[in-house]
């Protein structure tokens, strides 16, 4: 129920005084409301909850994870015992 | 799909798991606290590759199991009406009422509708001067910002048939709740990371002092609920109890500020009643009085309410981490998605649903 889906802001504008937007899904494209991410760009990738974009997500801090997770798995495999 | 795809990566999931297993010494019980965690680490078998000194229990985080009986029978006497059309998340339609469910209604005629967004709800009310149009407006602090936004936007547009029937929860007072619960398990949580995209971190610090549990805010993708745990055992092995942020990409400390004053603008909190559960003081919104030309609850007079639980059903027990669903002797015989007895069969994301629709039900028959 909570669910919030990534989608790539494609287009914006404003409806009953309201920013809305259009958010393409891997190709399926929705009208979302950006009211609360004003600070979105062309481009970014937004976070999506029942047609309301609730953050812009943070490409540096996805950097960050999945570059850990990178060493992770180096280190998993040089700690791998031999088989 | 771009921040999907990338957190599903089973390489790193293994490191994960090698990881967690090199950092735990002794037997730890965590909660997650929402129903799409439960649905991601049960469909990925998440809990199965896991040390078996690690233990997660499923929490009350799925808003169409915890939703009142009573506020499931009052929808369904609103969409009684001739001259309403009522309009709902999809999910809710199939819960099951003291007097039948939803979509029983709209084959008897009356016009129930499913909408992706409530703002889609607005916009029919608008279209149709002429019918009553009634918003379920169920769920966690996740959607509250965009419940809102429909009523608000809904005074704003002047559209006077529109009205929401509210029935929101919230997290702090339910987490509070299951830690002073007798016979209590949970020693950490993996937190509710959407919630916290709109509300921030704050509120979950004086939790993680005063129970001295820690609370990690964690994503919903297999890697993200593995790097939680990880983060997790970590701390409860070395005796923390701080608030982490596994989930980085979404939450930042302080929520979304708009979204939290827009919250505060409309609604206020109350006591509310957890299917399952019971009673909880303050954990719950309610419109403000200056909306209350769009609250159905005052608007619709439905009369008394009598509801009638199935006794055998054990799910109250199951939202507080105290019990499995393989533990109920109802599970996957007498209690199943189709015919479900209680709060935690009637929505995907419920835990017996889950374990359901993984086949863990067959498991307990084998046994």
């Amino acid at each position: 129920m909570c669910l919030g889906v990534p989608g790539r802001l494609v287009e914006t504008y404003v409806a009953h005084d309201v920013l809305m937007g259009k958010v393409d899904f891997g190709g399926i494209t929705k009208q979302v409301c950006l009211e609360h991410v004003r600070d979105a760009a062309l481009g970014d990738y937004v976070l999506v909850h029942v047609g309301f974009a609730l953050t812009r997500l943070d490409e540096e801090e996805a950097l960050r994870l999945l570059e850990l997770l990178e060493s992770l798995k180096m280190a998993d495999e040089l700690e791998a015992p031999s088989p | 799909m771009k921040y999907v795809d990338e957190y599903r990566d089973g390489e790193a999931a293994r490191a994960l798991v090698a990881a967690i297993a090199r950092a735990v010494t002794r037997p730890w019980v965590i909660m997650e606290v929402c129903g799409g965690q439960t649905h991601t680490i049960v469909r990925y078998g998440l809990d199965e590759l896991l040390p078996p000194h690690v233990e997660l229990v499923h929490g009350p985080g799925c808003p169409v199991c915890v939703t009142s009986l009573e506020m499931i029978d009052r929808a369904h006497a609103i969409a009684s009406e001739p001259d309403v059309t009522f309009c709902s998340f999809g999910d809710m339609l199939r819960v099951p009422g003291s007097r039948g469910d939803l979509l029983s209604l709209k084959s008897r005629g009356r016009d129930v509708r499913v909408v992706y967004s409530p703002m889609d709800a607005v916009d029919i009310a608008a279209a149709n001067p002429g019918r009553r149009v009634v918003f379920f407006a169920i769920g966690f602090e996740t959607t509250a910002p965009a419940n809102a936004m429909a009523v608000w936007l809904a005074r704003r547009r002047g559209i006077a048939n529109f009205s929401v029937l509210v029935s929101h929860v919230l997290v702090p007072p339910v987490m509070t709740a299951i830690l002073q619960a007798p016979g209590n398990r949970v020693q950490a949580f993996l937190g509710p990371g959407h919630v916290c995209t709109v509300m921030g971190t704050a509120e979950y610090a004086p939790i993680a002092a005063r129970y001295r549990v820690p609370v990690v805010i964690t994503g919903f993708e297999p890697v993200d609920l593995l790097e939680g745990i990880l983060m997790t055992v970590r701390q409860l092995e070395r005796g923390a109890a701080a608030v982490e942020t596994q989930y980085r990409r979404a939450v930042r400390p302080e929520g979304n500020p708009a979204s939290r004053r827009l919250l505060d603008d409309v609604f206020e909190v109350c006591d509310r009643k957890w299917r399952g559960i019971g009673a909880i003081p303050k954990s719950g919104f309610r419109l403000r009085h200056e909306f209350r030309d769009h609250d159905a609850e005052r608007l619709f007079d439905v009369g008394a309410i009598e509801t009638r639980e199935a006794a055998l059903c054990i799910s109250g027990q199951i939202l507080k981490g105290v019990k499995k669903p393989r533990d109920c002797p109802a599970f996957g015989t007498q209690c199943t998605p189709e015919a479900p007895l209680g709060a935690t069969m009637v929505s995907s994301e419920g835990a017996c649903a889950a374990y359901y629709a993984y086949g863990r039900h067959r498991e307990v028959a084998r046994a």
